[in-house]
């Protein structure tokens, strides 16, 4: 019954989803209150019933009900029950589901948030979203329903993929889809600005929180699978520029660049035409990424099961919504235009470069994702784009980039000078460059170049970001949050440098074969492998070894890494362990059995690899206290959009 | 003002690409290799478990043999990998590994580690022995009959059913033929 109930609640919702677009956006144009009033009750049946859909594909998962299709596919009676909710969205279907429930949840928010807006405004943001819903919903009605019935039912299902029979793989989609779908809000507050062809400040200030809660949980998404790849797949490394890695560092990218453009829009009133290219640029990619991934046109890992008619239909989707916003965009974007200078050094200047910046990178990886399928299409040859290529594209922009953001947070808006604290970042950029190479020298004990480049600059950007809070908790001056929420962000980008630089230039990796009683040594840690014994788990059996890691004689950690064999898909997976502390990871993984009690161990060493993730959390929180500024929390008369607000004239520091 | 129509210009261009993706004719597996049919080319390159020895597939005339070609920086080679262990062990034909763009350190530890499902590993440095054989991006798998010519080129993970529809099939006919 409920897999029936599940698809009646998705076609409900479906039709709320139509209403709620209808009447949002032709209410609006006709201007007709009753028509737009129409649009928020139709978000929380929408919502009501999308999460009843939900809720029953849950339910079969909880229940075990092998006779929906999905459920045999992806789950099994003995599969943990946590595993058995996050199974919902370990393929195509359910996921497809997941990521209706988070835009449902988005709209339910602005419909919420979005009441001190003007009626005509809210009820075309809400008209976009319901648009962009009804997609995604006819999108799973039609190709993709995860609640067909298998008859006769499985006796027990085909299980889970066990790789992804782990915590942070199990959370992270729901937060890496709640960042990608979040960017619909600043797509549709384009959309709707656009619409109205009218853009003031006010129009930034509402659309900038909404933009910076969608970052900052996709930060920690992409951060979570980054996580993931290093520790289950055994292999210790943190980042592959997989196709399907890239379509989620995409729109992250001009997402980043968006909430900067924001804020000169906000402070200033101009980069218009541009702030609202990058808020259709960061949704159309999170599109995109969701068309590469399942249509089956690049390869990848992570690809779905794969369906003419479902590439066909999203394609589709995506010629209607992001050929309709720049459509809209090449007709209404000229008339934005607001004339406004600013001199070379000036903060706008800064920011701009950040965003030429970002988006050049962003522009880069799309580039060496898509090209395989370029060099196809034109017949001039096939070729491959490999890791080390997206590395140079992105070592290159990026390192001016954190010059330009060390420096430029301490702009002032308009004019091209620096405020005071600005003086002492020249004796701490040779401060950092000392102490990179004190750490190269004394820890290390070896010097790397890139390792000098990420220190001295994470060192640079981490004092240049703590300047202006101290001077001003000194002078005993307010710290506003936006200005507390700039610099811890650009904290986690300096504390990302030092991890992602120390670990790719001072890692040990070392593949050895030990026999109970063998020990080896890397970097001054001793592994001995006590022994090897079989262990079962709810859902698997394994070897467990016990490995005693000791430092010069003292007893450091007792690792305990697994090699596990899943029972229904009758497939190995090596489980690592590694021991954490704040200056390196310990890392063990098991490979295959050698025969006489002997096993191939992987061993390595990952010195501040801790502070990749630790960067992006902390970025994460620096958007968090950003948004909750209290600029952002005052309620907005309905009259303002009406009115044209003249540029702010005072230089407030931080605000960015 | 044309400079806004840029944007939407360039999404079209993305839109065609995307739907020449989409064409059902463009079999992402098995991707028309001007090889097929045609002579393998030859090649006599390091062995990456042994610096002293060469893979040459000159010695393997006569026979058929499938070359899979991979890296340890292929994100899907890693995938495959478990699979290729379990045709190993059926011990149906040889299978000779192109180590491809890789550091030879790397590439012994991963197979130290995982698991060596070949008879033997060449190491191509360079990465010509791949432009030779026409190699669109690892991982890529070729069937090479008894005559020495490329029969077969099968792009993306290898998994146990593909080699049992795909490949099995050929390696008999070939066998037929050969014989």
């Amino acid at each position: 019954m409920a897999p029936e109930l599940g698809i009646f609640a998705l076609i409900l919702a479906f039709i709320l989803s139509l209403s709620q677009a209808f009447f949002g956006l032709t209410g609006a144009w006709r201007g007709k209150p009753v028509w737009m009033a129409v649009a928020r009750p139709a978000v929380t049946g929408q919502f009501v019933f999308v999460v009843m859909s939900f809720s029953c594909l849950v339910y079969s998962f909880v229940n075990n009900d092998f006779s929906v299709l999905y459920v045999a596919r992806n789950s099994n009676s003995q599969l943990p029950l946590f595993y058995k909710v996050a199974a919902l969205w370990g393929a195509h279907e359910g996921s497809l589901l997941l990521w209706i429930l988070i835009l449902s949840i988005w709209s339910l928010a602005v419909a919420a948030f979005s009441r001190a807006l003007p009626l005509t405004f809210s009820s075309r943001v809400l008209g976009v979203m319901g648009l962009i819903s009804s997609g995604f919903m006819l999108f799973t009605l039609w190709t993709s329903s995860p609640f067909l019935r298998l008859i006769p039912a499985a006796a027990d299902g085909a299980d889970l993929n066990p790789v992804l029979q782990d915590f942070a793989l199990a959370i992270h989609p729901p937060m890496l889809y709640t960042g990608y779908v979040g960017f619909s809000v600043a797509f549709a507050f384009a959309c709707a600005a656009m619409l109205e062809g009218r853009l003031d400040q006010t129009w930034a200030k509402w659309t900038r929180p909404w933009t910076i809660f969608a970052w900052l949980f996709q930060t920690i998404g992409i951060a979570l699978g980054s996580w993931w790849a290093y520790y289950e797949l055994g292999w210790g490394g943190w980042w592959f520029w997989d196709p399907v890695e890239n379509a989620s560092f995409m729109p992250w990218l001009a997402g980043t660049a968006l909430i900067h453009s924001l804020s000169v829009t906000e402070k200033r009133g101009i980069f218009k035409s541009w702030t609202l290219l990058l808020a259709i640029f960061a949704f159309s990619l999170s599109l995109v990424g969701t068309f590469l991934v399942r249509s089956g046109v690049l390869v990848s890992v992570h690809s779905f099961a794969t369906d003419p008619t479902r590439g066909l239909y999203i394609l589709a989707f995506l010629v209607l919504t992001i050929g309709g916003s720049l459509t809209l965009y090449a007709w209404r974007a000229p008339k934005l235009y607001a004339p406004g200078g600013f001199e070379l050094f000036s903060r706008e200047f800064f920011l701009l470069v950040n965003n030429v910046i970002l988006a050049a990178v962003a522009a880069l990886v799309l580039w060496g994702t898509l090209s395989p399928l370029v060099y196809e299409l034109l017949g001039v040859g096939k070729i491959s784009v490999g890791p080390p290529v997206f590395a140079v594209m992105f070592l290159v922009p990026m390192l001016p980039l954190m010059v330009f953001m060390a420096i430029g947070m301490h702009s002032v808006w308009r004019r091209g000078k620096l405020t005071g604290t600005a003086k002492s970042l020249w004796w701490l950029a040779g401060a950092a460059i000392l102490l990179s190479l004190g750490i190269q020298g004394l820890v290390f004990g070896e010097l790397h170049w890139l390792g000098l480049l990420g220190f001295s600059f994470g060192f640079w950007i981490i004092f240049s970001a703590l300047l202006e809070p101290l001077r001003r908790l000194r002078q005993k001056q307010t710290l506003t949050a936006a200005l507390m929420g700039m610099c811890i962000a650009h904290l986690g980008v300096g504390m990302f440098a030092i991890g992602a630089s120390g670990v790719e230039s001072y890692k040990i990796e070392k593949d050895v074969s030990l026999k109970p009683g063998g020990s080896f040594r890397i970097a001054g840690y001793d592994f001995k492998f006590l022994s090897a014994a079989n262990v079962r788990g709810p859902n698997y059996d394994a070897v467990q070894a016990e490995v005693q890691v000791t430092r010069g004689g003292k007893p450091v950690t007792l690792l305990e890494p697994q090699k596990r064999h899943f029972w229904v898909q009758q497939t190995a997976n090596s489980k690592a362990a590694i021991s954490v502390n704040w200056a390196r990871d310990l890392f063990v993984a098991m490979g295959d059995p050698l025969g006489d009690n002997a096993w191939s161990m992987r061993v390595q060493y990952k010195p501040l690899v801790r502070y990749i993730w630790l960067g992006a959390i902390v970025m994460a929180l620096g958007g968090l206290i950003a948004a909750t500024d209290r600029r952002y929390r005052v309620k907005v008369p309905a009259a303002a959009p009406g009115l044209v607000t003249p540029p702010d004239r005072h230089t407030e520091l931080g605000s960015a | 003002m044309w400079k806004f129509l840029l944007p939407f210009a360039a999404f079209v261009a993305l839109v065609v690409l995307f739907a020449f993706g989409l064409n059902p004719n463009r079999d992402i597996h098995a991707l028309p290799s001007p090889l097929i049919g045609k002579p393998a080319p030859e090649f006599a390159l390091m062995d990456v478990m042994d610096a002293s020895k060469v893979v040459s597939n000159a010695t393997l005339k006569g026979q058929v043999y499938v070359l899979n070609v991979w890296g340890t920086w292929c994100f899907a080679c890693r995938q495959e990998h478990e699979a290729l262990l379990e045709i190993a062990r059926q011990h149906v034909v040889p299978i000779i590994g192109l180590d491809y763009m890789d550091e030879r350190e790397k590439a012994k530890q991963w197979l130290t580690q995982l698991g060596n499902p070949y008879n033997a590993v060449a190491f191509d440095t360079d990465g010509r022995t791949a432009i030779d054989w026409g190699v669109y991006g690892a991982p890529e798998t070729y069937l090479v009959d008894t005559k020495g010519r490329v029969i077969f080129k099968f792009i993306t993970p290898m998994t146990a059913d593909v080699w049992q529809h795909e490949f099995l099939p050929r390696i008999a006919a070939a066998r037929r033929d050969g014989a």
